[in-house]
């Protein structure tokens, strides 16, 4: 889910749009350097533009009666951060904004900061803080499911925030839980089906590579 | 036992998913965060408009699954790369 064109009124779209831009700048040069590295590298960096790509194609059907998509970040999280991660969502709602007229080119900000920005954030603490204790494909599981939740967090965030049902924190909070309880139905078992796609693949990546075992530290 | 386990987890996601839909509907959950903009405050109107939405469900789709196809062909091929050229040193 992304917050729809024309869905954030223009004080809010210039705030997260100043928010996200820094970081993909950022995320911008940390991915030419990417790229100009070893030809590995460079393949796995197309693997997780791929994998955000496909992910984020497939509408999957839930709860409520409605469909939601996974967010894909999660493969890019584990193996380039959160930067990276921004650069490659920032092509994919782009593309999906321009061509499918999913999302929005005003609310494009907004939904880099949630997908590409803060989830990815989240999700990769919580790899770098679970790495030491259980194998890759259980901190990368729990790394994939934590930025699709977070992302969907955020967006509620944004959409309570420009949305409040009274004036005041507390009416930012109560739309924010509104918003939550709309997206949570869906993206629960959604962040866990991505979980177990991004552990899977993460997994076959790291056996078919002895590069990538050292860099995420895989022993066995 | 790890495998059994996911594939355990996918089965109930998958359930959960699918019991409990109300029939018809399966709309995007943009479109349902959408109306409850217009519940909270009805009074607000959209200020752009996508520059070109495609113009029947089924192009629609189509451009969904060209987007799949292309990010699942990329990731055979380079991982299909990948593993070859591991094997390939091993060999040597």
């Amino acid at each position: 889910m992304h917050i729809i064109e024309g869905f954030l009124p223009g004080f809010w779209a210039l705030v997260w749009f100043g928010i996200a831009t820094p970081v993909v700048s950022y995320g911008t040069l940390k991915t030419a350097r990417l790229v100009k590295s070893d030809s590995i590298n460079k393949s796995h960096g197309a693997v997780a533009a791929a994998f955000i790509f496909v992910l984020s194609a497939l509408k999957i059907p839930s709860v409520t009666g409605s469909t939601s998509h996974p967010t894909g970040t999660g493969i890019s999280v584990v193996l380039f951060g959160p930067a990276i991660t921004a650069f490659l969502s920032t092509i994919v709602l782009l593309y999906q904004a321009l061509l499918l007229g999913h999302g929005g080119l005003t609310t494009l900000g907004a939904n880099v900061t949630s997908m590409g920005i803060v989830g990815p954030l989240f999700g990769w603490l919580v790899f770098r803080s679970l790495r030491p204790y259980v194998d890759l494909q259980k901190a990368t599981f729990a790394a994939a499911v934590v930025a699709n939740w977070t992302t969907y967090l955020v967006t509620s965030l944004q959409l309570g925030a420009a949305f409040p049902t009274e004036a005041g924190i507390g009416g930012i909070v109560d739309a924010t839980l509104t918003f939550a309880g709309v997206f949570s139905v869906t993206q629960i078992p959604v962040g866990i089906v991505e979980g177990a796609l991004a552990a899977g693949l993460i997994g076959y990546i790291a056996m078919s590579n002895e590069s990538v075992r050292n860099r995420l530290q895989v022993t066995a | 036992m790890n495998r059994w386990l996911a594939a355990g987890g996918l089965l109930i996601a998958g359930l959960i998913m699918f019991s409990f839909g109300s029939a018809g509907a399966w709309g995007g959950a943009d479109a349902v965060a959408g109306e409850k903009v217009e519940l909270i405050d009805p009074t607000y109107e959209p200020w752009f408009e996508s520059l070109w939405t495609p113009p029947s469900s089924e192009i629609e789709t189509l451009l969904f699954s060209l987007q799949a196809a292309i990010g699942g062909i990329v990731i055979g091929y380079l991982i299909g790369r990948t593993s070859t050229r591991e094997s390939s040193s091993d060999l040597l």
